[in-house]
């Protein structure tokens, strides 16, 4: 029987909330408990799950759209079932599609790969015995306890399989997954796997980055839990670097030279060369999932713009595939519509990394609070001629500071100096950009 | 303390009772002359005399009803029944009398009686003789069931059971007379009706066990510790009164649960203590409660059949296994 699905309460304050992604299309094959959609609460972006199985009829409201709790949002039933009777209870409810066009945003290609498997026929796992998978669609089965201690732990059973009779989810695997520890039954490598050396779709370079999931060492779990009791939940540390921005600038004028329409921001070269130092240092391009690690393929970079109404990150997704001329383009562009509100929430949620530069304020140097679960961010100081030691003389130069805030859990210090390490090196001689990719 | 069989630790609670308080008298079949079918009453005769143990016809209504009466008047007669198979003649006084006095006399009158004697499965006595019938008497408010799994809880739960004021069914397991262990001396112990105890500690799935599977259950957590599975071993001793407290707490320590019982499954006790595990700790369980029963049989007279329709260890240790996903 088809059935509605709701605009479910997220959070304890939630009153509406906005459609960030949809996980499926209409006529894909959704079961109970799994991700239909991301929902842009008040509080935070958060997976809606499918409560029945079936397939996706109707999407009723589209991405970036918002609705109260309770509005129906999609209708999920049998593939040959009649829904008009349900579709023209709706109606009324649901504000016009006014966005009807946009398309979907485009998934991270590698997504399709969980539902490959849910697909394959049931395998015999490695001890011979009976596949523990359940068959697809079917209920996901759960102890009482195991459903507890995962609320409690915050696991994602979904991302479990079962190792109970006919693929139910016992104490065992919950206990498994929390010491994170890989047993034949969870033994399925972490979802989002990245095949090396994927050719690069077009267009592919304006989605988020795809990303790899790896289960936090034990040493990393200590260290993140150590961390947050003594600096609260993302433990921050600092780290600051002089820049002799000499070569940057001179190149930057000839780049605007050759194209005086591209009016190319210094900004826009830090965000090159951020990019660049980050596909050097993946640990960098990393977030902290909770039971994770989170290493991006991409450098999504976040850029903070200062708005009437106060910040906003806008994403430059997939930078360092992106040219100098396509980055300064796409900050303008997105900055423009930033300052006018009217960014789409993919638009500005799901960074790997971000840039603050409050240089045109005249601020030296600052520290800059991470955007969470971005594992770091780059507070940029303002660029003037200081005096420095050059081969024993003093000598005047464009110096910059920049301040590195990490994330402690993933990125350790020696991680997150070697990365400015980098990031200074290329800056200092940008001809390196050239080299790296 | 000595070493008794649980025969022998029953007599001693008679005894030691029956000494204590002069309202205390015995009745029944063979218990007195004969000293009783199982030699539980063996020397009472001799010591209190024959007003105080009475050798009945074979009148179980009739003198079930001599008890209603005279615990009604105020004595504290025990009632043994050669077997509790022969009860069943006798219920409508122990349900419709003992059981309802006290609340349809609006508190006047207290039965403070004891019902004994062996129930459930013995050898090769069949169909008719080989019952446990504890599921009968727990059903109805207003009685007490206690089954004893040592001799010594056999001689603490019986003193208990007739200084009670309430009547009692102190069911024995025929096959357990036998059975030896300590049984402390001192004539004031007494185990509190409605207490279970722990018989062995475990962390990963607990049976619950009572009267002859306690033994059974014991040595399948034997067997089970060599697997590494450590199981905890839960005597409810008390049936009504059910001590659900102590088995919720073991329960929610372990995730896991496994029922012995040698009486049918169906309305069983197991039903019932699956039911509360179900109602008191849905969220700490692993697995669903596992029965281990009785067949659903009337018991056969063939002793290779015998053995097939009651539960043994192996039974027990395959359901431990499998709530713990082991096979």
């Amino acid at each position: 029987m088809a059935t509605q699905v709701v605009m479910p309460k997220l959070s304890p304050t939630m009153e509406e909330g906005q459609l960030s992604r949809w996980l499926k299309k209409e006529g894909d094959k959704v079961s109970m408990g799994e991700p239909l959609a991301e929902i842009d609460t008040d509080k935070a972006t958060m997976e809606m799950q499918a409560l029945s199985n079936g397939v996706l009829r109707k999407i009723l409201i589209q991405e970036g759209e918002s609705a109260p709790l309770g509005q129906p949002i999609a209708i999920i039933g049998e593939p040959d079932e009649d829904i008009s009777g349900l579709l023209t209870k709706t109606k009324a409810a649901a504000p016009p599609a006014s966005s009807a066009e946009t398309p979907p945003a485009k998934q991270p290609a590698v997504s399709a790969e969980p539902q490959k498997e849910k697909e394959a026929p049931a395998k015999s796992s490695p001890d011979g015995k009976q596949a523990s998978a359940a068959p697809a669609g079917a209920r996901m089965l759960v102890s009482p306890i195991a459903a507890r201690m995962a609320a409690e732990a915050g696991i994602n059973l979904t991302s479990l399989r079962g190792s109970g009779p006919g693929g139910r989810i016992i104490k065992r695997d919950i206990e498994t997954a929390i010491s994170g520890k890989k047993t034949p039954a969870t033994a399925a490598p972490s979802l989002r796997a990245v095949a090396p050396a994927r050719p690069v779709a077009k267009g592919e370079v304006y989605a988020p980055s795809a990303y790899r999931d790896e289960p936090l060492s034990e040493m990393r779990r200590t260290i993140a839990r150590r961390l947050v009791t003594s600096l609260g939940p993302v433990p921050h540390f600092f780290l600051t670097s002089e820049i002799d921005m000499e070569r940057a600038a001179d190149m930057r004028r000839s780049i605007n030279e050759l194209y005086p329409d591209a009016k190319l921001s210094i900004n826009d070269v830090i965000i090159k060369v951020t990019a660049a130092a980050l596909m050097q240092h993946p640990q960098v391009n990393a977030s902290f999932q909770d039971k994770e690690i989170r290493y991006y393929e991409h450098a999504d970079i976040g850029v903070a713009v200062a708005t009437e109404n106060g910040l906003i990150t806008p994403v430059v997704r997939s930078a360092d595939l992106k040219s100098l001329l396509e980055i300064g383009a796409e900050v303008r562009e997105l900055a423009e519509r930033a300052r006018a509100r009217k960014l789409k929430p993919e638009e500005y949620t799901g960074a790997s990394f971000s840039i603050s530069n409050l240089g045109m304020f005249g601020i030296d140097e600052f520290t800059a609070v991470i955007n969470p679960p971005e594992g770091a961010i780059l507070a940029i100081g303002a660029m003037a001629p200081k005096p420095v030691v050059r081969d024993d003389e003093i000598a005047i130069r464009q110096i910059m500071r920049v301040t590195m805030s990490c994330d402690h859990r993933v990125i350790d210090g020696a991680t997150g100096a070697q990365f400015l390490q980098t990031f200074k090196q290329i800056l200092e001689n940008p001809v390196y950009l050239f080299l790296s990719q | 303390m000595a070493v008794l069989t649980m025969r022998d630790a029953l007599n001693t609670a008679l005894r030691e009772e029956l000494a204590r308080d002069p309202d205390v008298f015995l009745m029944g079949e063979e218990v007195a002359e004969y000293q009783g079918a199982y030699k539980v009453t063996r020397g009472l005769l001799d010591e209190f005399g024959p007003k105080r143990i009475i050798d009945t016809p074979i009148t179980e209504l009739g003198f079930a009803g001599l008890g209603v009466g005279a615990a009604m008047a105020g004595l504290r007669p025990i009632i043994e029944f050669m077997t509790f198979n022969f009860s069943i003649l006798a219920t409508d006084q122990i349900i419709n009398s003992a059981a309802k006095m006290l609340y349809m006399s609006g508190g006047q009158f207290k039965i403070p009686i004891v019902f004994r004697g062996p129930g459930g499965s013995a050898y090769q006595v069949s169909s008719q003789h080989s019952q446990a019938l504890e599921s009968w008497y727990a059903y109805f408010p207003g009685l007490k069931v206690v089954m004893p799994s040592t001799p010594a809880d056999a001689k603490g739960l019986l003193k208990s059971a007739i200084r009670d004021d309430n009547p009692v069914i102190f069911i024995e397991q025929e096959r357990m007379y036998g059975m030896k262990g300590e049984v402390p001396d001192d004539d004031n112990f007494v185990i509190p009706l409605g207490v279970a105890e722990v018989k062995r500690e475990g962390t990963d799935a607990t049976i619950v066990a009572r009267s002859l599977m306690v033994p059974l259950a014991l040595k399948a957590a034997e067997e089970l510790d060599k697997d590494g599975v450590s199981c905890e071993v839960i005597d409810p001793r008390t049936i009504r009164p059910l001590d659900i407290d102590a088995i919720v707490g073991s329960v929610k320590k372990t995730s896991r649960v496994v029922i012995a019982e040698e009486s049918h499954p169906f309305c069983g006790v197991g039903a019932e203590i699956s039911a509360e595990i179900n109602e008191r700790a849905f969220d700490y369980l692993d697995a669903p409660v596992k029965r281990v029963s009785g067949a659903d049989v009337p018991m056969p007279y063939a002793k290779n059949l015998e053995n097939l329709a009651l539960p043994g260890v192996e039974q027990i240790v395959a359901a431990v296994r499998e709530v713990s996903y082991l096979d």
